[in-house]
């Protein structure tokens, strides 16, 4: 099985390195989809319904395509829209304005149809139907289970109920989903913004029923996906329906509007939860009733009961269809959602059996390696300092709490890469993965550059093209446990063909040779050496050029985590700010520290928003998403931003695991724990607004007259 | 404490009434998109400050520096220009030629009235590091140096830069060589997917010219105005404090 050596050996991996990509970000020079520019390219842009609900009964679009400098039109993309954003008509022309224009000029006859845009609503049997063919807005019941849930209530001397709700959040990635679409006779090219290039070539080929080879997809850099970029989405096909019409490439980038509507959410989730345990705080029984929206897609389930053991347990739950755009997954889907009910409800139970909500927790944790991460995270974080709930004196008050997390992540064993030595020296490595931000591009240099002995700028790192080797999407964070055992095993056989050559000249056996400062030299005589240019330049004119694929024992699945929260509120206008949040979080093998730690800061700071400001509203007498912009639906800026403390726990013994969602899930619950503990009332709903701060400080004390 | 004059910091409501008229607000109040109520074309006209900036502007030609970040309109064309009901300039509804300083470079060219100065820099000149995010002055990713000032190229229209001196993001560095601010990003990893990162780039860059020693909430103050969605900004603030230490030290 195949190994990585010893991280106290390594040059590269596990040390902060910078990306090699930087220089070209900083200066404006990275070029994004957005920023693809062709000879006599078009502009798209989608006619989307203003109505949740509708037929479309008619499209004209005479005055759309007697408008000069208009190119390609297509009527009647749909003849039910579901929700309002759907994709109606579109067109194509030679500049933006012109082709704002031209969607004014469409004429639509739409037969208005009932709508429901409210879970609550939309769950009762006389509620508009989302889909005319289904009986209900129901989708069918999600049920699990695990030993005998009423003997474990029966067995239980507390029993705690509480009910949590989340708000759905959206992606806003900062570039917009969209692409240029170039037709060069019968092939496409599409320059995509997204998280799969293979994914989107497969689709895009099935849906033209047009051989794979033909199409060729290019994600050289991408602003940000966090899930709602993994495969192939309708203006794709409305781009390359439009180049082939007009017979020229067409940029069609979504606006922020259209971002925020139709192209994906974390579905929203109320968790009805109970909890039954014993005096000492051993837990006995759980119960989760839950629903949630995905609007017209599913995918509102949570993976309750979360991280902590529980011998009897019943959960059920349904997804709610809604006349709203369709969920996508969202940096570790399901999981923040599950966290923040569980660990809040633990929270509640600490409270009521009298014990610290860390040793609840350690008590009902099996997870060995959350155990150090406990230990570690509270006394970096100074859990000690943590005061009674409610006991903070003053107008602003202070309090501490935990989240914790969970996740999978692991390798795609198809993923594949070519790592290329060519004889004046200069090496590439190509991978049909993407850079989505996380330093992909980096650390597939990385490995190449460590295996090989060379510096990083040594490794020309070729990826984002579907045109290379398969690897998976990015998301599940896989992608490192994907791409660097391929590269890895690919570089070691590029390797040993070149030492082969270099064992023949310096007439040794190859396995005598080693790569000691870009040279290799043989370990039984020091005298015997090349330099990494002579001993290339035996190839002659053949470089060596060797593929190879993911294999067992370079990588691992399966991450805990926790992170600590420290805030301030202030009881006079509902304020929560972030002071201080300390994470301890493991990955296996840490292929890059400094972009680990970027990613999870990120993930951090997602939680920040996810906790206390990202809401989609919808208006539920029009049905229409109300804050589809970045000022009203508000993501984190500099000022909400928190100190951070993190630690990446070494065990790189169990090879790369991936890293890009398990710090996204703790975050809500530390900081709703450590609002409660500031204030002594449980908020329990996300995300926490002013409002709803100064709500429940008026319940509470009321409840306690 | 130096404040760093940056549009971004400024309520997007009141930037909007610094550049086009009432009536036109209350019109398209309703127009979700930014980009839909600039692209009309009788938005270019009828800015208030437009006398003002006019004699800056020419009092900025003959000194050879334009001292504030509101720019006039230079007549184009041989016909005399219409004026609107405040005596300010009418010009299209047809293209209108312009000309724009971009990172030391004089370009010519012919924009739509409508066009803002963010796509005529991206579309027409080629400056694709500046980038059209939120296209309604919420995100800064389109964060341009106009005159020594930042502005947000999204919210401004072309025509409303003519004749103006603007600096992109792929004008700070000299050559191959990047600018401090620009190594200190690249050193501490300030940047994720990098669709965030010119606007960053810029504004920090601005921030440490007014105020070449700030601290950290002044660095938080002064990239305010920027959005950054992978959560990057703890490598940010390091970059900063980190750039504005070495630009001292380097003079």
């Amino acid at each position: 099985m195949a190994s990585w050596k010893k991280i106290e050996e390594m040059r590269l991996l596990g040390k902060p390195y910078p990306r090699v990509d930087g220089a070209d970000k900083v200066s404006g020079m990275a070029k994004y989809s957005y920023d693809v520019q062709l000879p006599g390219m078009l502009y798209g842009r989608i006619l989307r319904s203003p109505y949740p609900h509708a037929k479309v009964k008619s499209v004209d679009a005479s005055k759309v395509e007697a408008l000069p400098g208009v190119k390609a039109v297509l009527t009647k993309i749909k003849d039910e829209v579901l929700f309002a954003g759907d994709e109606v008509a579109a067109v194509a022309a030679v500049s933006e304005g012109i082709v704002d224009d031209a969607l004014e000029l469409f004429q639509v006859e739409y037969e208005v149809l009932p709508f429901t845009v409210l879970e609550e609503k939309a769950m009762k049997p006389d509620a508009a139907k989302v889909f005319s063919e289904r009986d209900s807005n129901l989708g069918k019941p999600q049920e699990r289970s695990e030993g005998d849930m009423d003997k474990g209530f029966a067995e239980a001397d507390m029993i705690i109920e509480q009910t949590y709700r989340l708000a759905v959040q959206t992606h806003s990635c900062l570039e917009t989903h969209g692409c240029v679409a170039e037709w060069r006779g019968d092939e496409l090219y599409l320059w995509d913004s997204t998280q799969a290039v293979h994914g989107v070539r497969s689709a895009v080929a099935k849906h033209y029923d047009m051989p794979e080879n033909k199409v060729h997809v290019i994600t050289h850099h991408m602003g940000g996906g966090f899930g709602s970029k993994l495969w192939a989405r309708a203006y794709n096909f409305i781009a390359a329906d439009l180049a082939k019409k007009a017979g020229a490439a067409v940029k069609l980038m979504l606006d922020r509007e259209e971002d925020f509507l139709c192209t994906g959410n974390r579905p929203s989730s109320v968790q009805k939860l109970k909890i039954g345990a014993k005096r000492d705080g051993t837990l006995t029984a759980f119960q989760m009733e839950s629903y949630g929206t995905g609007g017209i897609s599913g995918g509102a389930g949570v993976p309750q009961p979360y991280i902590y053991f529980f011998p009897n347990y019943k959960i059920t739950h349904h997804d709610v269809f809604i006349n709203a755009g369709p969920a996508a997954p969202m940096r570790a889907p399901g999981h923040p959602q599950a966290a923040f009910a569980m660990d809040s409800l633990m929270d509640e139970l600490a409270e009521k059996l009298g014990m610290d909500p860390l040793e609840l927790r350690r008590k009902n944790d099996r997870n060995e390696t959350r155990a150090k991460e406990y230990q570690l995270a509270a006394e970096k974080f100074g859990w000690q300092r943590r005061k009674p709930s409610g006991s903070d004196t003053g107008n602003i008050k202070r309090g501490m709490g935990i989240g914790t997390g969970r996740w999978g992540g692991g390798g795609n064993k198809e993923t594949k890469a070519i790592v290329s030595i060519y004889p004046d020296g200069s090496v590439d490595v190509k991978i049909g993965t993407q850079d989505i931000g996380v330093g992909t591009r980096t650390i597939v240099a990385g490995v190449v550059a460590e295996v090989l002995g060379l510096d990083l700028q040594d490794v020309k790192p070729l990826i984002g093209e579907s045109d290379y080797p398969w690897a998976p999407g990015s998301g599940g964070s896989t992608t490192a446990a994907s791409v660097c055992p391929a590269i890895k095993n690919a570089a070691d056989r590029a390797k040993a063909k070149l030492m082969e050559k270099a064992a023949a000249r310096l007439q040794v056996q190859p396995d005598d040779l080693q790569i000691q400062n870009k040279g290799i030299i043989a370990k039984s005589d020091p005298d015997k050496k090349l330099s990494w240019k002579k001993a290339c330049f035996l190839l002659g004119n053949q470089p060596i050029s060797e593929q190879e694929a993911w294999s067992e024992g370079l990588s691992d699945s399966g991450t805990a985590g926790c992170q600590f929260a420290e805030v301030e509120v202030d009881t006079e206008t509902g304020e929560v700010k972030v002071l201080k949040v300390t994470a301890a979080q493991d990955c296996g093998l840490v292929v890059n520290m400094l972009t680990a730690t970027n990613q999870v800061n990120g993930a951090m700071i997602g939680a920040v928003g996810y906790a206390l400001l990202e809401n989609r509203i919808l208006d539920q007498n029009t049905g229409i998403m109300v804050n589809p912009n970045l000022e009203n639906y508000k993501v984190p800026g500099a000022m909400e931003m928190p100190e951070f403390d993190v630690t990446i726990i070494d065990e790189s013994q169990r090879g790369v695991i991936g890293l890009g969602e398990p710090p996204a899930i703790p975050g809500p619950a530390a900081i709703a724990n450590a609002v409660a503990n500031a204030i002594g009332v449980h908020i329990r709903e996300l995300p926490i607004t002013p409002d709803k701060v100064l709500m429940a400080l008026a319940k509470g004390k009321e409840g306690s007259r | 404490m130096a404040l760093h004059l940056d549009y971004s910091n400024i309520n997007y409501s009141d930037f909007l009434l610094a550049i086009i008229t009432k009536d036109i607000i209350e019109k398209n109040e309703f127009q979700s998109s930014f980009a839909k109520f600039l692209r009309k074309d009788h938005m270019s006209v009828n800015k208030p400050q437009s006398e003002i900036s006019r004699r800056t502007f020419i009092k900025g030609l003959g000194g050879g520096i334009v001292g504030t970040a509101a720019v006039g309109s230079a007549i184009t064309g041989g016909a005399a220009p219409e004026t609107g009901p405040e005596g300010a300039e009418i010009r299209g509804p047809d293209k209108v030629q312009i000309a724009l300083t971009v990172n030391g470079k004089k370009h010519r060219l012919l924009v739509e009235p409508r066009t803002t100065l963010l796509d005529a820099i991206r579309d027409q000149l080629g400056y694709t590091g500046s980038k059209r995010v939120c296209n309604r002055g919420e995100c800064g990713a389109c964060t341009v140096i106009l005159s020594g000032n930042t502005i947000l190229a999204c919210s401004m229209l072309a025509l409303d830069a003519d004749g103006g001196k603007i600096e992109t993001v792929e004008g700070l560095a000299k050559g191959s060589k990047l600018s401090p601010v620009q190594e200190a990003f690249v050193k501490h990893d300030a940047m994720q997917c990098g669709f965030c990162t010119s606007g960053f780039v810029v504004s920090s860059t601005a921030l440490l010219r007014e105020n070449p020693q700030p601290t950290l909430e002044e660095i938080k103050m002064g990239v305010s105005g920027n959005l950054c969605r992978c959560g990057t900004y703890p490598h940010i603030f390091a970059a900063v404090t980190e750039a504005a230490e070495s630009m001292r030290k380097g003079g």
